[in-house]
């Protein structure tokens, strides 16, 4: 075996994963500014800070409300798209397309259409106005309530077609003779999706929910370009935390800590997720 | 609800559908339309197609302002992508036949390791990253962008290369050694060309996170000539503040290339996506 081939990726590899990772960790620990001064071990130091930090606190909750829902309602409507779309329609081809071609488009990009979109003299107001519901126009992006969910609204509509792309790979899977069995039993359609679909679609479940899970708790686009944060940290997530705390603020040991937390988080979501979802596979 | 006949219910349900499909779609009509509308008529009537059609602000959002100009960013963000999708495709593909080759222990525990890095959070590893590179002189430069993909997507790379290759006989490689052709000649004759279908996934995938990514580039290149698209429609958009005619021309130009590479590489781009879950 010509061993020395691999050399090189591993290289990468081990420098960018495994070494950075461990120093990362490492750092956490630290009241490291970034400068040449070195760093200086402070044990819990940085953690018990994010726990009284409001703000830190803030974008925990915030990522978790933000992930949490976005997981459930872009699955929900990926499930209905690719249902929807599995066989008969005519155009069934062409829409796939138009509902997966945000998946491909700059995220940065993307958002600023919809800060457009919801902009107090923007079309969506615009369009309150002009159905006579003129009470419903607010400033969305401005709006402590509000400007969250409109965070939300983007990731639903960028990730929706991935959801669906995942769904209906596992729709195909399912053979002929099922669909048309259960069809003949006179199956009622809820029965039908309970008893029949969705346990056939079981890997596709785990797939997807983990997928978004991730995607959810690692937002940073769409805040930045949506509200920044505000309005006073209510769009703050751990992401744009990790951001400005390190490289606006130069605090390297504080920002290790927040991507430390989210990095946990991630991992202990992703995998009690992932187990729970593999036992139920089993069951079904 | 799924039956295969085509029933006025089933044309019902199309219908509702193209009309959902429409609404997803308004965004990108408002960025398509509002780009070449007179900035005013943006506010003042946002669904109406446009009085008359002005190109001018392209040339504007071509020209820009002060560090990066879009077609400056346009070209780094190709030099950027370009560069890193070959790197990851020459050394994703070495080390993933080495990988997948060896039936041995130290094959699995290789592959074990390279598979490991895509779940290990990059997140963290960022920061320590950064301060080496300042060291190194990678801050700030494309060497540095394409050697922080390369490591970052080594991962996803090696892990398709070599589900590929494990599915792939031997016979061919067997027969090249035969007739006395050198290890390395024997991968880029004969195995390397085999590969063509998982390599375009690989340059697809790839290609579209190293294109889209904002983050890493805010972080390594701002305040350089050499930023990429996305930090310079961030910038732009601070000072272009509601001039959405000429924030709209930036988007345009970093989505135009993804939306054409979307319509021209769509069932392989789908395929890349779903590989995971055909089992």
């Amino acid at each position: 075996m010509p061993w020395a081939w691999a050399l090189p990726a591993l290289f990468f590899l081990v420098a960018i994963h495994y070494v950075a990772v461990a120093a990362g960790a490492w750092y956490a620990f630290t009241d490291w500014s970034g400068t040449h001064a070195g760093a200086k071990y402070v044990g819990l130091s940085n953690f018990r800070q994010i726990l009284h930090d409001h703000t830190a606190r803030t974008a925990l909750v915030n990522t978790v409300e933000l992930a949490v829902s976005f997981v459930v309602i872009v699955n929900v409507v990926g499930l209905v798209l690719a249902l929807t779309l599995h066989r008969t329609l005519k155009s069934r081809n062409v829409v796939r397309s138009l509902f997966f071609a945000p998946v491909v488009l700059s995220p940065l990009a993307t958002a600023y259409v919809w800060s457009f979109v919801f902009d107090y003299n923007g079309p969506l107001n615009a369009f309150f106005k002009a159905i006579g519901m003129p009470s419903a126009q607010t400033s969305w992006l401005g709006s402590p309530t509000w400007a969250l969910w409109t965070i939300l609204v983007v990731l639903v509509w960028q990730f929706a077609g991935l959801a669906m792309v995942f769904y209906l790979a596992g729709l195909q899977g399912i053979p002929d003779e099922l669909w048309e069995a259960s069809a003949v039993d006179g199956a009622s359609t809820m029965f039908r999706l309970r008893r029949v679909i969705l346990p056939q679609l079981a890997p596709a479940l785990t797939v997807s929910f983990t997928f978004m899970m991730i995607l959810g708790l690692r937002v940073f686009d769409q805040v930045m370009a949506l509200t920044g944060g505000g309005p006073v940290d209510a769009t703050e997530t751990l992401a744009t935390q990790v951001y400005k705390q390190t490289w606006v603020y130069g605090r390297f040991g504080y920002g290790a800590a927040l991507a430390l937390v989210l990095s946990l988080l991630i991992a202990v979501i992703a995998l009690v997720q992932l187990v729970v979802f593999r036992a139920r596979e089993r069951r079904l | 609800m799924f039956l295969t006949r085509y029933t006025w219910r089933t044309g019902l349900r199309e219908v509702l559908l193209l009309l959902v499909a429409a609404v997803w779609w308004l965004p990108i009509y408002f960025l398509a339309v509002g780009s070449v509308k007179p900035n005013e008529q943006n506010f003042s009537s946002p669904f109406a197609l446009p009085s008359r059609i002005d190109f001018g602000v392209y040339s504007q959002a071509w020209k820009g302002s002060g560090n990066g100009t879009l077609g400056r960013s346009l070209e780094s963000s190709l030099i950027i992508t370009i560069a890193s999708i070959v790197a990851l495709i020459v050394l994703g593909s070495l080390a993933a036949y080495v990988v997948a080759r060896a039936s041995n222990r130290l094959g699995n525990g290789l592959y074990l390791l390279f598979v490991l890095g895509i779940i290990l959070p990059f997140q963290l590893a960022i920061i320590p990253t950064y301060s080496a590179f300042r060291h190194i002189h990678l801050v700030g430069n494309y060497a540095g962008m394409v050697v922080l993909w390369t490591g970052l997507l080594m991962p996803l790379t090696v892990f398709l290369y070599t589900g590929f290759i494990r599915a792939l006989p031997r016979d061919y490689e067997e027969a090249a050694r035969v007739d006395g052709a050198t290890r390395m000649r024997t991968f880029v004759r004969v195995v390397f060309p085999l590969l063509r279908p998982v390599t375009g996934t690989v340059a697809i995938l790839t290609g579209l996170i190293v294109w889209n990514d904002f983050f890493l580039s805010l972080v390594f290149l701002s305040g350089t000539k050499n930023v990429t698209l996305p930090v310079t429609v961030y910038s732009y958009v601070g000072v272009y503040a509601a001039q959405w005619n000429l924030i709209f021309a930036t988007v345009v130009v970093s989505v135009v290339p993804m939306l054409a590479f979307y319509l021209f590489a769509q069932k392989n781009l789908i395929r890349g996506f779903t590989g995971g879950i055909k089992t």
